[in-house]
């Protein structure tokens, strides 16, 4: 878990901070006492299975559902109170883009632009250009949104959320039906907006498509948050393990405990040993010096951390792309 | 980046023109609203070729009121047009346009890109009506305008003898058809604000258009029952028939003024019962 907040209300670490916050339809709860808390300036993986609340979630924090219990803030206001203070500096792609398929693709811009009442009419057009440039569709600009791609509708979301600078981008599947080419310009582009110090939440049930990109992460399932907090920590939650081959395993085992390490579970065969780090993680050189002072056979010697995948699998309890 | 090193915000759209000039130019630039107006025109010009083709002597009583007179009179096409298009084509084409204000944005899903623009619940719904109101306008001129025309090219023009026999000039006659143009746009108004608050109901704007034509219609019905006489001054449709007192000498204003009370009764309620709906509902479309 991610540092403990100062408090409510102070509002100037997190972009995105939530409590307790609960959305139930009917007899469904479809988000489950949410505590979230993103970092100014971080990439933000929201991660889950499709059906976990994630898009759910994403519209509490935009205002376009209201809660059934619990706060949110987002960049240091009340949702939905300051709405409208708020918005203006979110930029959103909500699930999958939306637009008017009579219209030409910078047709859209303008008339969702002409709606932010913030925004100035006099640099409308440079920013649709701007935009449209930054996700690569200048070239489809004047063509009409109904002859779009998938991939393309997509683009000119994202372009939409692009318009006027950003304190923070909501994306919630940004890569949806874009090829892999597609995916990472995506990626390319997240990075280079992180760089300019955008704070960007991105959701995806597909891990790998967003993992090199986030700083930090949050996973749902079945509507609750079952973990949050740096790439590192989470990573870190469930540990590294070593797994030595040595036919020595009861001199092995003594030394692994000198460290404080447990042997965690039995390996493959007789000669091989898995043990988890206790609360330090000795450098790898310096056991494998003590293993050998100990006259412990050293076959091979391995520093094992699970993937991100799997300790999601582990966490969301299913296939990664399997609705929940 | 620190706020401060943002561009600062300006204040002067806080009324939404620049929402509204694009909501108009939106429903302008869609071929289905130029497809109705074109139907709508097409209307008189229909009566007009059907009184030129067959009647070289106009029998009476049968058709549209007035008809007989459009022979004599080039400017009465506008007027039968209207009459003709008041009952079903014009709500029909409002229905259209009313029911697809929010319902036709959700089911594009531009809804919610709206609403996280921000364009606020309650711009939008202002925007959207009186985008519909500029439509009943155009609606209505649609017919007025082509019946003028189609009638100066195939009929003769000349003073013309009102309802109450006296006879005034060409030009009096024009404006008295902008006035009964005027009137039957304040008519859809009520209808429009039925529309718009049905329109914030559902997802389906196909549903919304079809139940808001079908009130236009039952409310005529109702209209029309003698049992619920009681009922008829609340009815919206009450007074959309009414606009023949304004081709009498001197003008009669008194159906003009009831029409305004009554429309502007529904656009009150029903503007309220949009707007308590709109601004409440989870947008999950």
């Amino acid at each position: 878990m991610t540092p403990v907040a100062t408090g409510f209300a102070m509002g100037t670490e997190f972009a995105i901070h939530t409590e307790g916050l609960t959305k139930r339809f009917g007899s469904q709860l479809a988000v489950d006492g949410v505590d979230l808390r993103v970092p100014v300036g971080s990439v933000f993986g929201f991660l889950g299975p499709n059906g976990s609340g994630k898009t759910t979630t994403i519209r509490l924090l935009l205002g376009l559902a209201s809660a059934t219990s619990g706060q949110i803030e987002v960049l240091g206001k009340r949702i939905p109170e300051d709405l409208r203070m708020v918005l203006p500096e979110v930029g959103a792609l909500v699930e999958g883009p939306g637009f008017y398929p009579y219209l030409s693709g910078a047709a859209n811009l303008h008339r969702l632009d002409t709606a932010d009442g913030h925004a100035t009419s006099a640099t409308r057009r440079v920013r649709v250009q701007t935009a449209l440039e930054r996700v690569g569709l200048s070239h489809a600009a004047g063509k009409k949104v109904k002859a779009y791609s998938l991939g393309m509708k997509q683009r000119l979301g994202i372009a939409n959320a692009l318009l006027t600078p950003r304190r923070l981008l909501v994306l919630d599947e940004p890569t949806n039906g874009l090829d892999p080419q597609g995916t990472r310009e995506v990626r390319s582009l997240i990075r280079s907006l992180a760089a300019e110090g955008t704070t960007v939440f991105v959701s995806s049930h597909l891990l790998a498509e967003i993992e090199q990109v986030c700083t930090d992460a949050a996973v749902m399932s079945v509507g609750r948050l079952v973990a949050q907090g740096t790439i590192a920590e989470l990573r870190g939650v469930g540990g590294a393990r070593v797994r030595l081959e040595s036919p020595d395993r009861d001199l092995a085992i003594a030394v692994f405990s000198r460290f404080g390490m447990t042997v965690a579970e039995p390996g493959a065969d007789a000669t091989e040993l898995i043990a988890a780090f206790g609360e330090k993680e000795p450098d790898p050189e310096v056991m494998v010096a003590a293993l050998v002072d100990a006259r412990v056979r050293v076959r091979s010697f391995t520093v094992d951390r699970p993937s991100l995948e799997q300790r999601f699998v582990d966490l969301t309890g299913e296939g990664f792309d399997v609705a929940g | 980046m620190s706020p401060a090193d943002r561009p600062a915000l300006s204040n002067r759209s806080v009324l939404g023109l620049p929402l509204l000039a694009s909501e108009i130019s939106v429903l302008f630039r869609r071929r289905r609203t130029w497809a109705m107006l074109a139907s709508l025109a097409l209307i008189p010009v229909l009566i007009a070729l059907a009184v030129r083709l067959t009647s070289s002597r106009p029998s009476t009583g049968r058709g549209p009121a007035f008809l007989d007179q459009v022979s004599q009179n080039g400017l009465f096409v506008s007027f039968v047009g209207l009459l003709v298009s008041v009952p079903l084509f014009l709500p029909l084409t409002v229905g259209v346009v009313a029911g697809d204000t929010i319902a036709g944005e959700a089911s594009a899903g531009t809804l919610r890109y709206l609403l996280i623009a921000p364009a606020g619940r309650v711009r939008l719904l202002v925007v959207k009506y009186v985008a519909t109101a500029v439509f009943c306008v155009a609606g209505t001129l649609a017919v007025a305008v082509s019946g003028a025309m189609i009638g100066a090219a195939l009929f003769p023009i000349g003073p013309v003898t009102l309802l109450s026999g006296d006879s005034i000039a060409v030009g009096d006659s024009i404006v008295r058809s902008l006035l009964i143009a005027a009137y039957i746009s304040v008519s859809l108004l009520g209808l429009s604000a039925i529309g718009l608050f049905i329109s914030t109901m559902t997802d389906v704007p196909v549903g919304a258009m079809a139940t808001t034509i079908v009130l236009s219609v039952v409310s005529q019905v109702l209209d029309s029952l003698p049992q619920l006489d009681w009922l008829h001054p609340w009815l919206f449709s009450h007074y959309w028939l009414g606009f023949a007192d304004l081709s009498r000498q001197p003008i009669l204003w008194d159906s003009f003024g009831s029409n305004l009370i009554l429309q502007a009764g529904y656009i009150l309620v029903f503007g309220a019962l949009a707007f308590g709906r709109f601004t409440t509902k989870d947008i999950l479309s």
